[in-house]
């Protein structure tokens, strides 16, 4: 069955402009069509809510600091195995799931493309293994390079076409998707047991300084013309006081246009911004500097970025901030895992309870709300949790419910052991609006699609577009009576389609399709430089032969979907 | 016991809160797991009398030989079971209430993460007596054991409270990591007694072959432990460990050995 209509069911479609209208949407052979043809498949979606399938712009699920967190948790799978059922294979976990479990839970909730937020390019195969063995959704991989031996020497020197020719070899080698740069500089201090927590602080040995790695990576990126933008995770993650370290990020990006074929206008993504947006000198008075963040992100358009909430969970962090990981279990006592991955990046482990008691976990909760409550564009502001370490990517319902309820915001305020704390060093108490539907399908689909460059392939409902289909059992024209109706709606779609296949009928999986793992292959003029460099540096540092470091072929990558960037 | 399972049987159903409001041919209907293959009890037991309305009036008697049946009395929270063979792994794992009496010996993961209630073994334990779950940190925090017999190794790992107290003798790991609880060992222990504990006391009758590097000498004291009076050699640790202040005061998890 590859022709289907969907009737009688409220659209929400931004690329579009459809604002919940009754409309029919078709499918055919895998695309969104104008008109179905007579053979289609009827899908009554009266009375439910129609977008397309979202798109997760950034979450850990794939590679080995996630399995290393699987590994080092049994507990986090305690009681939560699932068997083998129907079409789904066994599962297990809940803060990090096995991969399969991912690949279900994400359809079940309407995701049809994830990206997996920080592939260590040496371990790309390992991440391309996971990717494949998580069924439904189309996956992609970001890179790491803000701490990369190559990128500090050549943007030391300003070699921003020597770096543009690197990341495009290193997108080709890993089959990566994007530029991330996670603490730029400060892993590679971190190697030292150092750190940098402003942008203006040297990398040891290197001597290059944070601002330098992002602006060349930023320069870089356009060089190329890639899909997404920079991608970044700022220095000083988590600390109190740390917004003016974001604030200093966000201004490297003024002045700066984007240059590409995707339709993406940004030239930076700062992700997670929750944890980058804390004021405060300590932990006692730990306050939200929201406001002062997103003022910055309104009047900069050439900047998206994503929300980063804690939802109140046991979860497990894990970063490539290494320096962070061992500050967090210097807080908490909890188990550590540390590895360093050698020229490229490090990663820490650290299991997190977000307890509703603790003043410094409800604080950041209202920091995770007030960011997308501020931002005026909900186009430029995406939902996230920074799966697994803010919270379980699961929780993505309740995070629309208590942005679409000042009710439901209320009443975990007054759960909270330190209420009136959370209300003077917040602005949550203040902040009546409620996220419209579809605002919420901006902050899900359009927005990140188009800030990945993928605007005219997903996150909309426009003809031609794939026809990954999302479709609730929410009726928008009836009142909400309780507002954990919202969150139930959005836990389990009615159906779920990808890639025009039905891979979810009432919140059940039906079929796994054919899920593909997106990738970007950048042309770059010959660069003899560059490729003496990468041969130099696999003999004399690296502990791996140039031989055994792509991710090649049917077994890593059995089902690619490569975006041709010509930039030569 | 009737039908021996040929690989290890899973019996989380036997408990006074699954019995509770069942009559006899409700209970064998219960499911068990032999590995991939999902049964129900009545298949590996004859079950005859009738549960009580609830977990706390009803009391199970488990006959027979039941050295393969794991999770025996798993998550009960009230009632009684008396398990008269030896039984297998797993026994009153996360139990917040009740009582166990096992006549012969458990083995290993009993009264994990132990929340509250009793459990009486009249054998010997296996290891992880009263741990925590594999990877976490919560062990557990409440009720009693008591063993006649020997313990294995890994009692009262990650330990929070409750009572553990051997009569026989311990092999390695007594109350690693452990953050509060008490164990006494009657018997001789062997090393790594009380290793990265935070809190907590550890009394030992016996001999300790042995001892951690992180306890400090303390100087002795006179006590009465579980009915034996005697003069006792302190020691506070682990040194090597993070320890939390009251009024000022560091508080030390204790060893407490018997001269």
């Amino acid at each position: 069955m590859s022709e289907y209509v969907i009737k009688n069911g409220h659209v929400f479609d931004p690329v579009q402009g459809i604002k919940g209208d009754k409309a029919d949407v078709a499918i055919k052979d895998g695309k969104i069509v104008e008109k179905a043809g007579s053979g289609a498949k009827v899908i009554d979606a009266k009375g439910m809510t129609v977008m397309a399938g979202a798109v997760e712009i950034h979450a850990h699920i794939a590679g080995p600091k996630v399995n290393l967190g699987r590994i080092y948790r049994p507990e986090d799978k305690l009681f939560t195995c699932t068997p083998t059922k129907g079409m789904e294979r066994m599962g297990s976990g809940n803060s990090i799931p096995s991969t399969f479990k991912t690949g279900y839970e994400y359809a079940k909730m309407g995701y049809t493309t994830c990206m997996e937020a920080a592939m260590p390019p040496m371990f790309s195969r390992h991440v391309h293994e996971e990717i494949r063995d998580t069924p439904i959704i189309d996956e992609g991989a970001f890179p790491v390079f803000g701490n990369n031996w190559f990128v500090m020497e050549y943007l030391k020197n300003y070699e921003v076409e020597n770096t543009a020719a690197y990341i495009a070899w290193m997108l080709r080698a890993t089959k990566g998707y994007a530029v991330k740069v996670v603490n730029p500089g400060g892993t590679e201090a971190w190697a030292w047991g150092l750190n940098c927590l402003t942008v203006n602080d040297p990398v040891p040995y290197f001597d290059i300084t944070p601002a330098e790695i992002v602006k060349g990576l930023i320069e870089a990126n356009e060089y190329l013309g890639l899909p997404h933008s920079m991608h970044i995770h700022p220095n000083n993650l988590g600390n109190p006081g740390c917004y003016e370290t974001t604030l200093d990020t966000l201004k490297l990006a003024e002045g700066m246009k984007a240059n590409n074929k995707f339709g993406r206008e940004s030239v930076m993504h700062l992700t997670h911004t929750q944890f980058h947006s804390y004021g405060g000198t300590n932990w006692g008075d730990f306050e939200s500097k929201a406001k002062e963040v997103t003022d910055y992100v309104n009047k900069n358009k050439n900047i998206t970025i994503d929300t980063g909430n804690v939802t109140l969970d046991e979860t497990t962090t894990m970063t490539a901030d290494g320096p962070f990981e061992h500050h967090l279990t210097g807080l908490n006592h909890l188990k550590w895992a540390n590895v360093d991955v050698e020229l490229e990046t490090a990663a820490g482990v650290v299991p997190y309870i977000y307890s509703p008691n603790i003043s410094v976990c409800a604080i950041q909760w209202a920091i995770g709300l007030e960011i997308p409550l501020m931002m005026k564009d909900p186009m430029r502001c995406y939902i996230t949790t920074d799966h697994p370490n803010a919270g379980p990517f699961t929780r993505y319902p309740r995070i629309f419910k208590w942005l679409m309820s000042t009710k439901a915001r209320e009443e975990q305020i007054n759960a909270f052991k330190h209420r009136d704390k959370v209300l003077a060093q917040t602005s949550i108490g203040s902040l009546d609006r409620e996220i419209s539907l579809y605002e919420l399908v901006q902050m899900t689909r359009a927005g990140p699609a188009k800030s990945l460059g993928l605007g005219n392939m997903c996150g909309g409902l426009k003809p031609g577009m794939d026809a990954d289909v999302a479709i609730y059992n929410f009726n928008p024209e009836k009142p909400v009576a309780n507002p954990d109706d919202i969150e139930k709606a959005f836990t389990r779609c009615a159906f779920t389609f990808k890639s025009g296949v039905e891979v979810v009928r009432n919140g059940e999986i039906v079929s796994t399709g054919h899920k593909r793992t997106l990738w970007v292959n950048a042309k770059v003029k010959d660069n003899p430089q560059v490729v003496r460099d990468i041969n130099e540096k696999f003999l004399k540092y690296y502990s791996m032969t140039q031989a055994n470091y792509e991710s090649l072929g049917h077994h890593f990558v059995p089902n690619p979907f490569a975006i041709e960037v010509d930039a030569t | 016991m009737k039908n021996q399972p040929a690989l290890y049987l899973e019996a989380d159903c036997v408990s006074p809160d699954a019995f509770a409001g069942k009559t006899a041919a409700q209970i064998a209907e219960l499911c068990v797991y032999e590995g991939n293959v999902t049964s129900t009890l009545g298949k590996y037991f004859d079950v005859t009398g009738s549960a009580g309305t609830t977990a706390a009036d009803t009391k199970i008697v488990v006959k027979g030989d039941v050295k393969k049946v794991k999770y025996l009395g798993m998550k009960m929270s009230a009632g009684e079971m008396v398990i008269e063979g030896n039984a297998d792994m797993y026994v009153g794992a996360w139990m917040t209430g009740g009582k166990i009496l096992a006549k012969g010996s458990v083995d290993a993961f009993a009264a994990t993460a132990m929340k509250g209630g009793e459990l009486i073994i009249e054998g010997n334990a296996g290891n992880y007596l009263g741990a925590a779950y594999r990877g976490d940190w919560r062990g557990m925090s409440g009720g009693k054991i008591s063993v006649k017999g020997n313990a294995g190794s890994d009692i009262g790992m990650y330990m929070l409270g409750g009572e553990i107290i051997i009569n026989g003798n311990v092999d390695v790991h007594v109350a690693t990591h452990a953050e509060g609880g008490k164990v006494v060992i009657k018997g001789d222990a062997k090393s790594k007694v009380g290793g990265q504990m935070v809190e907590g006391d550890i009394y030992i009758f016996g001999s300790i072959d042995i001892m951690m590097p992180g306890f400090k000498p303390a100087g002795e004291v006179e006590l009465e432990v579980e009915g034996t009076k005697g003069k006792f050699a302190h020691f506070i640790g682990d040194m090597g460990e993070r320890h939390k202040k009251k009024k000022g005061q560091v508080i030390y998890a204790n060893l407490y050995k018997k001269i």
